[in-house]
Parts: C-alpha cells; sequence; structure tokens
C-alpha cells in the first residue's frame, strides 16, 4: 500500500477545498436558508404537520441529502476530471499507485468534503427548526454511505466526461431530476398510486427514507431495504470504476 | 553491469489500428545519456509513455532494473522520473506543494531538505511560495523538471525538454542534464534537434515509423556514417572535369574555380593521396584546399530518407 501517496492525493484535494472553503460552504447555506424561508415558512406553514412533524422539519433530512448529493458528484468529478483537462493526469498514470488507492484517495476527499457541507447544512437547518435525531449511528452511517457512493458516482462521471459540458449534463439531467422526485420535500404516500409505483425505481428515494427514518423515525419504506439498496447502489459503482481501470476506459489507451 | 532499462519486441497498435511501435529492442545501460531522435510522429513519445505506465502495450515487456513494467509496475515506476513533453501543471499551487505532492504520489517520505536542494538545483528557490500560474515558460519547464526529481529517480526521461526553449536556457538545461548525469541518474532524452544529441548524447538512438533504425554510440556513428568532403579550390576555372579523372566522381562548382572530392573514411583507400597526385598529372593547379566532415543532421537525413 503506498500510504505516501493516497495522503498525498487526499492532502492535495482537501487543499483545493480549503482554498475555495468560503464559496463551498456558502453557496450551499444560502440555498438551504432559502428553502427553508420559501418551503419552511411560507409554503410550509399552511401545509399540515407529516406523520407528527412539522413540514419545515420533515424536509431537513431531504435538504441534506440533496445537497450530499449534487456536492459528492461535483467534488468527486471536478477532482478527477481536472488532472485529465490540465494534462497532470500523467504523473498519476505514471506513479507507483494502484487503482484501489487512486479510488480510496480521490473519493475519500471528494466524500470528505460533502460530508463536512452536509453537517453544516444540518447546523443550518437547527437554526430554523426545532431538530431532532433518533438514530445518530443510523445517522452518520447513511451519510457516509451515500457520500461515498456518490463520490464513486462523480468520479465515473468525471472519468467518463470529456469535455464540461458532459461534466454538467448528468448532475443537470438525471441526479437533479431524481432528487426533487425522490421525496424530498414530500412522502411519496403523499403522490397518486401509480406515481408512487414508479416514485420506487428511483433510487434516491430509499436514501431520502432511510435518512429520514434516522431522525425521525418515519420512512416511506422499510430500513433495511432502504440499507439494502444504498450497499447496492455503492457495490454497483464500485463495479463500474473496478471495470474502467481495469479496462483503462478513458484513462489509457 | 545490469541494463537499466531493457524493452524486448515491444509493440503498440493503437483502437484506431495505427502501429505507433514495431517490435522495439532497447537496452538502456546505466549512467548513460541516451538520445532518441526522430522526426514528429515517429514514436518517441509512445515509447517513453509505455516505460512510464501512461499507455498499455500491445505485446513485448520492458524491464526497468530488473522489473517488469507490468507485474512489478510499483518497484519499476518509482525508479523512473518523467518529464513530458506539454507543460502540465496545476496552476493555482504553489512551486513547494507541487513538488511535495509529487514526492509523495512516488511513495517517498516528506523530505524538505531534498526538495530543496532540488528547488536550488533548478534555480526555483525563490520562487517557492508563488502559485505555478505566476511562472514564465522556461520556469515552468524546470519545474516540470523538479517534479521529476522530487523522488529521486534512477532513469530520467526527458521528453523533448528543449522545445520552445530560448538559446540561453537551452545551454542551461544541457548543462542541467550533464550535472544530473554525474549525480548517477541515467537520462533518455528525446529530440528533433540534431545538435542536440550531437551535444549531450553518449549514445544515439535513430526512431523513424515506429521502428528504432539504429542504435550506436554517437562518435562511432558519426564515424561510421561520416562521409568527408574534400574541397579544392582551383588556380585556373576548369570547364570540365578531365576525363583520366573520372574515377574519383569530383564535382565541379558552377563558376568552374571548386572541385569537391567526397570520400568514406571507412573505406580501405581514401584516395586522397592518388587523387592529388592525378591532378598534378593532369596539370590541375590548385591554391587552396579544406576538407568538411557530415554532420549528425546529415547522417540523420540520409537515414531518414533511405528508408523512405
Amino acid at each position: 500500500m503506498n500510504i505516501h501517496a493516497i495522503r498525498a492525493i487526499y492532502t492535495f484535494e482537501m487543499a483545493r477545498t480549503w482554498r475555495t472553503l468560503m464559496q463551498s460552504i456558502i453557496s450551499p447555506v444560502i440555498s438551504t436558508s432559502l428553502y427553508f424561508v420559501v418551503f419552511g415558512a411560507a409554503i410550509g406553514s399552511r401545509i399540515p404537520e407529516v406523520g407528527g412533524v412539522s413540514y419545515g422539519t420533515f424536509i431537513v433530512p431531504g435538504l441534506v441529502m440533496l445537497s450530499l448529493l449534487t456536492q459528492s458528484i461535483s467534488n468527486a468529478s471536478f477532482g478527477i476530471y481536472f488532472p485529465k483537462f490540465t494534462g497532470t493526469i500523467y504523473e498519476l498514470l505514471s506513479a507507483p499507485i494502484s487503482y484501489v488507492e487512486i479510488v480510496l484517495s480521490y473519493v475519500g476527499a471528494a466524500a470528505t468534503k460533502s460530508i463536512i457541507l452536509g453537517l453544516i447544512i444540518l447546523a443550518t437547518a437547527y437554526l430554523f427548526v426545532p431538530l431532532h435525531i433518533d438514530h445518530p449511528f443510523w445517522m452518520i452511517l447513511f451519510l457516509v454511505l451515500t457520500a461515498v457512493t456518490f463520490s464513486l458516482v462523480g468520479f465515473i462521471i468525471g472519468i467518463w466526461a470529456d469535455g464540461f459540458e458532459k461534466l454538467q449534463v448528468v448532475p443537470l439531467l438525471i441526479i437533479t431530476p431524481l432528487t426533487f422526485l425522490g421525496g424530498s420535500f414530500y412522502s411519496i404516500d403523499m403522490l397518486p398510486p401509480f406515481w408512487q409505483k414508479v416514485a420506487l425505481f428511483n433510487p434516491v428515494v430509499y436514501l431520502v427514507s432511510g435518512f429520514r427514518w434516522s431522525f425521525y423515525g418515519l420512512s416511506d419504506v422499510s430500513i433495511a431495504l432502504s440499507l439494502a439498496m444504498t450497499m447496492a447502489f455503492l457495490i454497483i459503482s464500485l463495479t463500474i470504476v473496478a471495470w474502467m481501470f481495469r479496462t483503462g476506459y478513458r484513462l489509457k489507451s | 553491469m545490469q541494463d537499466i532499462l531493457l524493452v524486448s519486441d515491444l509493440s503498440k497498435t493503437y483502437a484506431s489500428g495505427f502501429s505507433a511501435l514495431r517490435n522495439i529492442h532497447l537496452a538502456i545501460r546505466r549512467g548513460e545519456i541516451f538520445a532518441l531522435l526522430g522526426p514528429n510522429g515517429a514514436g518517441k513519445t509512445t515509447l517513453i509513455s509505455i516505460i512510464c505506465g501512461i499507455v498499455n502495450p500491445s505485446t513485448g515487456t520492458v524491464l526497468v532494473n530488473g522489473h517488469d513494467i507490468i507485474r512489478d509496475y510499483r518497484a519499476a515506476r518509482s525508479m523512473i522520473g518523467l518529464v513530458p513533453q506539454e507543460l502540465s501543471t496545476d496552476a493555482f499551487e504553489t512551486v513547494w506543494a507541487t513538488v511535495s505532492f509529487s514526492r509523495g504520489l512516488f511513495g517517498k517520505p516528506a523530505d524538505p531538505g531534498h526538495i530543496e536542494k532540488v528547488l536550488k538545483a533548478l534555480s526555483l528557490w525563490d520562487k517557492k511560495d508563488q502559485k505555478i500560474i505566476t511562472l514564465s515558460g522556461g520556469m515552468k519547464r524546470r519545474l516540470m523538471i523538479a517534479k521529476a526529481l522530487s523522488h529521486e529517480p534512477q532513469l530520467l526521461f526527458l521528453d523533448e525538454p528543449t522545445a520552445g526553449v530560448d538559446v540561453v536556457l537551452r545551454r542551461d538545461m544541457w548543462e542541467l542534464v550533464r550535472t544530473l548525469r554525474d549525480t548517477g541518474v541515467t537520462i533518455i532524452l528525446t529530440t528533433h534537434y540534431i545538435d542536440e544529441a550531437e551535444e549531450m548524447a553518449d549514445r544515439i538512438g535513430v526512431i523513424h515509423k515506429g521502428e528504432i533504425i539504429l542504435v550506436d554510440d554517437k562518435s562511432e556513428l558519426m564515424r561510421k556514417l561520416g562521409r568527408k568532403q574534400l574541397v579544392l579550390q582551383l588556380q585556373q576555372t576548369l570547364k570540365q572535369v578531365p576525363s583520366e579523372l573520372s574515377a574519383y566522381a569530383l564535382e565541379l562548382s558552377n563558376d568552374g574555380c571548386e572541385l569537391t572530392y567526397t570520400y568514406d573514411t571507412q573505406s580501405e583507400r581514401i584516395g586522397i593521396v592518388a587523387l592529388l597526385k592525378d591532378l598534378n598529372d593532369a596539370g590541375i593547379l590548385f591554391k587552396d584546399l579544406r576538407t568538411t566532415e557530415s554532420s549528425l543532421e546529415d547522417i540523420f537525413v540520409s537515414l531518414v530518407r533511405d528508408d523512405q
């Protein structure tokens, strides 16, 4: 194990995070605050309680998930795409470092950053609405698993992308709709029966549901199913990354 | 002593079907400066990229100090430093951070003392806290070398180190390469500037259309392929070369003032003495003479042309 290399990449990536810390933190904090103003106060006050918690409180786990997903993907995709774009990837490819080590360090750094952001958003939410966390262990577990899984997805996108447009297109066309339709702002039993069935094909539903359960004990699907699905996405992402490295896909000719 | 680099039967065909390298065999001796010479697109960069692990070989093996570059990639790669042709850098990092990063990436524990030594050797020490984006092109080139030297490699690849570099900096670069060699680093450089190879290399390999068409000691190469010319300035202009001198294949200049005799330094009978005697017999007198030796460039051009 090339520990020095893992540390070098991880520190290098985190240095970029610290350098851009203000913009990385301020924008999600502002957008979360806006969600609370609009959905929590303006609209939320006219919406009845969901499962015994006020609407403002209800949307907190979903909002955290929303930021966690988008941030994980953008951090990780940018982290690996940028060296490809500037050409510095030559150094990574010529270094005595295994694929596992590359993934560990890049995905680890991306996930670390999005977990920090997730916790900051949670703290911001705490200023607006009363919060309680019934199952802190599960909360952290879902937070970490989701951050890692979607950082892997971001890593895959970063390797696949051969232009800045492609870097944007997957988050914009696939991830954003999935998160908005993933029950961040509602419980899926609020949907018409047909759409409830459709929603079950959306992977984000399981993440949000499990995460919300860890807060309030409320879930759309069983916690075991949520965990199983999260693990399944993790394994699928790992498999794709492993395939990419084995074939040298878009990295080595 | 064991060769530091051994390339056997290496071929590369890209997915597009383009055959970039064909049956390359190459052995690099420890401690030498080896120049890989070839026109653009000859396969120089592909060969280096395969050895460094950036491009997958199609067939063949590469051993770095006895370590296979695929089976034993960690050991092989940690001995190699690569300075690619393109100036690819992290524009927003500082000089110090990026060189330290490279050292870590190649599995070496942090050693500020060594980084300091490398930066000083490359005249980058006073720039260590500057962001790379503020450096000039020449400084960036030196920074790339600093990164490659950060992990104390035994084998250094310089892919066209002086492309787009001014004359003074070029001299400095040559000086630097010699200094590195003196510290025991084996250096392989690619270039399409002949004078660079002539100036620096111990041995020269010529690569053309994906094949190594020649590898030899520089002096040997120049001796072997070197052709010399004897130019005679005549006292009186000549309209044509007398027929009794036709065996020498002399060339007469347009103004009839100069006779040129081309000979091979390798041949048993150079024929100068006989020529001068025959000239005397024919009553052709000359007032001056000079000889010229073909440069590596002439050799190279003739090699590449013969192959076409």
